[in-house]
């Protein structure tokens, strides 16, 4: 059974799907119920850019126990075309190429698996395009 | 609102407290400033911890302590905004004082973070827990990607990164209660660990467990405690998104430079009226940063700054006088307790061979998450 937790996040993770305020335009990920740049609570759902370009990054080689055996692995800030930024692993790449700048194209990945049971847990990562 | 003044202060060893509960720890730093202080009663007493909950599976902290302390009934509550948490215990206690409520109350800190806790995962709760950990970031990440913005953007290197846990820990060789107390080598920092690019462990701050514990009272009755009064001038807090990548900028925390204006503000000072702070540098960069944002110098100072010996003990801004949570241990609930620890021994010139000279008006800030959070206090010595 996949915990309601995990579920609740799967629009966001597997469809990257933000809200974006029917008041000021303004895009939420993940979507909110205030607007944080003008405070109107109605919203619809868009899908967000698949690609962009990476803010930072960062190399992790000690990670929580959840992550024991993954490390290392590369963490960047991402922002997307449409302007929304988010936190995500950077898969398939050589640490070398890392560099603030690069373009960054978004693909459906596993990210951890869950609890005891071992059930995989999956979303978004970056590849460098 | 009236005056308020701190009275007494009592803080344990910091590090790995193995024969110690949470229980122990607390109690001994809260005895000795009650002691210290010289009162014979408290009315209250708000306590600061992050997270004993997930690393001694403890919660309903101001209760258990206020039992083990022998305070019941007076109101015992646990105050918690991660690491900033003992940061906002002393301004509960301020404000309880300040408005008249209560005329002596107590502002502790407590972290047991040794009792075996996926230490990691739990300091990670500071941060957003779907959509920051979900992907496997780690504290030491957030900052190091803040780390490589900064040098990105200010050209901020390596080897300035390193002078401040240099200095740091040349600070804390000199605090007794300090957990590290071996000073450490440019090349040691340059060649430990690599945790998080591009942050090594020397750029870290410790596990650690450790209390601390401060008395304020009202400041017409602080003559009848002691005769060096030391005011609270200034307090301010703010807060900032959760998420380090929902800010316009990943190089300045406005969590800071906003607590900062306000506590500036109250006091009636500038950061020139600043003689010497207690900064978070729960990571090398984040006093980079902060030193920047209180607004001791310009965006992209903070390097050169320990550096070039500004930060030092004997320059022009002296930051981490106690060794810093780099040197003197980071046990988090009680972190923003002992820096207001360490305000009050330079003000009151017991600091030792750390003493600044001249030192009137100290600053601490005290922050969480990746500066989500952020409390300000300055404290003069009247």
């Amino acid at each position: 059974m996949i915990s309601p937790r995990y579920h609740r996040e799967i629009p966001q993770r597997y469809r990257l799907e933000a809200g974006k305020c029917k008041g000021c335009g303004n895009v939420s990920f993940p979507p909110r119920l205030v607007c944080p740049a003008c405070g109107k609570n109605e919203f619809e759902v868009v899908r967000l850019k698949d690609e962009g370009k990476l803010l930072t990054y960062t190399i992790i080689r000690v990670a929580s126990d959840k992550f024991f055996g993954t490390t290392p692995f590369a963490v960047g800030i991402v922002e997307l075309n449409d302007g929304v930024k988010l936190t995500t692993q950077i898969a398939d790449v050589n640490f070398d190429e890392l560099k603030i700048g690069k373009k960054v194209k978004l693909v459906f990945r596993k990210i951890q698996d869950e609890g005891k049971s071992g059930l995989h847990c999956y979303g978004y990562k970056a590849v460098l395009v | 609102m009236r005056d308020v003044a701190v009275i007494g202060i009592g803080m344990t060893q910091f590090g790995e407290l193995w024969g110690k509960s949470i229980k122990d720890i607390f109690v001994e730093a809260a005895s000795k400033a009650i002691k210290n202080a010289g009162v014979d009663h408290i009315d209250s007493m708000y306590v600061g911890s992050m997270s004993s909950g997930l690393f001694v599976g403890q919660e309903h902290l101001g209760a258990i302590l206020a039992d083990y302390l022998g305070q019941t009934p007076i109101p015992a509550t646990r105050v918690e905004s991660a690491c900033a948490s003992g940061g906002a215990a002393f301004r509960a206690a301020y404000f309880e004082v300040a408005s008249g409520a209560s005329d002596i109350v107590l502002a502790g800190g407590v972290e047991k973070m040794t009792d075996g806790a996926d230490v990691t995962d739990a300091l990670a709760t500071a941060a957003d827990q779907e959509y920051e950990v979900y992907q496997g970031v780690t504290f030491p990440g957030l900052y190091a990607m803040i780390a490589n913005a900064h040098m990105n953007q200010y050209g901020t290197t390596r080897e300035q990164l390193a002078a401040i846990a240099v200095k740091n820990h040349r600070n804390g060789a000199n605090n007794p209660n300090a957990q590290f107390r071996n000073p450490v080598t440019l090349e040691q920092v340059m060649n430990s660990t690599m945790v998080a690019d591009p942050l090594r462990l020397l750029d870290c701050s410790p596990v650690s467990d450790g209390g601390a514990a401060v008395i304020l009272c009202s400041m017409d009755i602080a003559k009848k405690f002691t005769d060096t009064i030391i005011k609270v001038k200034g307090t301010a807090q703010a807060s900032d998104t959760i998420a380090l990548h929902s800010r316009k900028s990943l190089t300045t925390l406005n969590s800071v430079v906003t607590a900062a204006q306000k506590a500036f503000k109250m006091a009636g000072v500038t950061p020139k009226d600043i003689n010497f702070a207690e900064v978070h540098d729960c990571f090398t960069i984040a006093e980079a940063v902060v030193y920047e944002d209180l607004g001791f110098c310009e965006k992209g100072c903070g390097g050169p700054a320990a550096e070039e010996g500004r930060t030092a003990i004997d320059g022009k801004t002296p930051l981490n006088t106690s060794g810093g949570l780099k040197s003197k241990g980071h046990p988090v609930g009680a972190t923003g307790i002992a820096q207001i620890i360490e305000l009050y021994e330079q003000l009151t010139g017991q600091a030792g061979k750390r003493q600044v000279k001249n030192a009137h008006i100290g600053l601490a800030q005290n922050m969480g998450g990746s500066g989500a959070s952020c409390v300000i206090n300055i404290l003069e010595a009247k």
